[in-house]
């Protein structure tokens, strides 16, 4: 039961932490600059269309797996739920 | 061919002096030529950690200041006959060096040396420019710590930018009691972070403070630690070793709930 029950480990904390942080550390951009962003592009797309600001989510992530973290150009991601597409 | 490795992990206290000292010894015993260089002007401890304080003449400083030859500032390793070290200086600070200098003596040591092992002092600065100006490999040490694995990261970066050949990860001071009950990131949790190619687990071990006092690397003694580094030489010199049960850790718990939570993570 304690599968289903149990707390967080401190492990958990811990690389849950660090896999935030160090997204910021890679890109040299603060979580505040990123809350930033997110609004203005959140108040961009709300001009042409309805969506839910609250539930949208933004992330900059080195993808491209291919041959370790060298060949990894950062990219932003936007995760943003349209509401209304004809507003 | 001759190879260059930098020691490095950008928080002090990790184990990189260790890791130089028992890298540098276990390839020794393999019958390589090794020189150990201790890069940390002003706080040299490669020395004592060797064994080899009683023997200092010259100095990395006195070697670029052109007060000695290179032969001269090389230590020989009595017990280990093919293992010199080239000590730091003590009374001198950073600036006595600069990179354009390590490089001269570095490829003037390659001639004569099958492994050039530069222990890298903590910190980014001037120190660390030097330390891995003349190298083209590095063995980047950190604890499954998050400062410890912050650090690791910038300093992973920054050897990325430099454009090294070879970045591999020590994970150093594992506790596996830790591990399996969710207390301490697992070698799997950290490689998964860092990204890089993993060349080793040490396990924490009171022998490396009976060793350190001693003044004798452990390296291939029989205790965990001793064998950790063995395997971590073998792996440096380009034999493929299995990583060791002890040194997965991973218990059938940790696996389980491992897969239970991934998609949160």
């Amino acid at each position: 039961m304690r599968l289903f029950f149990r707390r967080k480990s401190s492990k958990e904390i811990a690389k849950d932490r660090l896999k935030i942080l160090l997204i910021s550390d890679r890109v040299n951009c603060s979580p505040e600059m990123m809350d930033m962003i997110k609004a203005d592009i959140a108040k961009v797309i709300s001009k042409y269309m309805k969506i839910d600001a609250k539930s949208m989510e933004i992330q900059i992530s080195k993808t491209g797996t291919k041959g370790g973290r060298n060949n990894k150009t950062p990219t932003l991601y936007a995760n943003i739920p349209i509401i209304d597409l004809n507003q | 061919m001759s190879e260059v490795i930098v020691v490095t992990s950008g928080k002090g206290g990790v184990g990189k002096t260790t890791t130089s000292a028992n890298v540098g010894t276990g390839l020794a015993r393999m019958g390589k030529k090794v020189c150990l260089i201790d890069t940390d002007i002003g706080l040299r401890n490669l020395d004592v950690v060797m064994g080899l304080e009683n023997r200092i003449v010259y100095n990395l400083v006195d070697v670029v200041e052109g007060n000695c030859r290179v032969k001269q500032a090389l230590i020989r390793d009595k017990r280990n006959p093919t293992l010199y070290l080239m000590p730091s200086a003590q009374t001198r600070d950073k600036t006595a060096v600069t990179p354009e200098q390590m490089i001269k003596m570095v490829n003037h040591l390659k001639e004569q040396f099958d492994y050039i092992i530069l222990d890298c002092p903590a910190g980014i600065e001037q120190g660390f420019k030097n330390a891995i100006a003349g190298a083209d490999r590095a063995l980047v040490v950190t604890t499954p710590e998050v400062s410890a694995i912050r650090d690791a990261d910038r300093i992973i970066g920054l050897l990325e930018a430099c454009e090294f050949k070879k970045i591999d990860l020590v994970i150093n001071r594992l506790r596996y009691d830790l591990v399996k009950r969710g207390d301490m990131m697992s070698s799997a949790d950290v490689v998964d972070i860092l990204a890089i190619p993993l060349i080793g687990i040490v396990p924490d071990d009171e022998n490396i403070v009976i060793s350190t006092n001693q003044g004798e690397p452990l390296v291939g003694n029989g205790t965990p630690a001793g064998i950790a580094f063995q395997n971590i030489c073998q792996r440096v010199s380009g034999k493929e070793v299995p990583f060791m049960d002890f040194e997965k850790g991973i218990s059938f718990w940790t696996r389980v709930t491992g897969i239970f939570h991934r998609d949160r993570v």
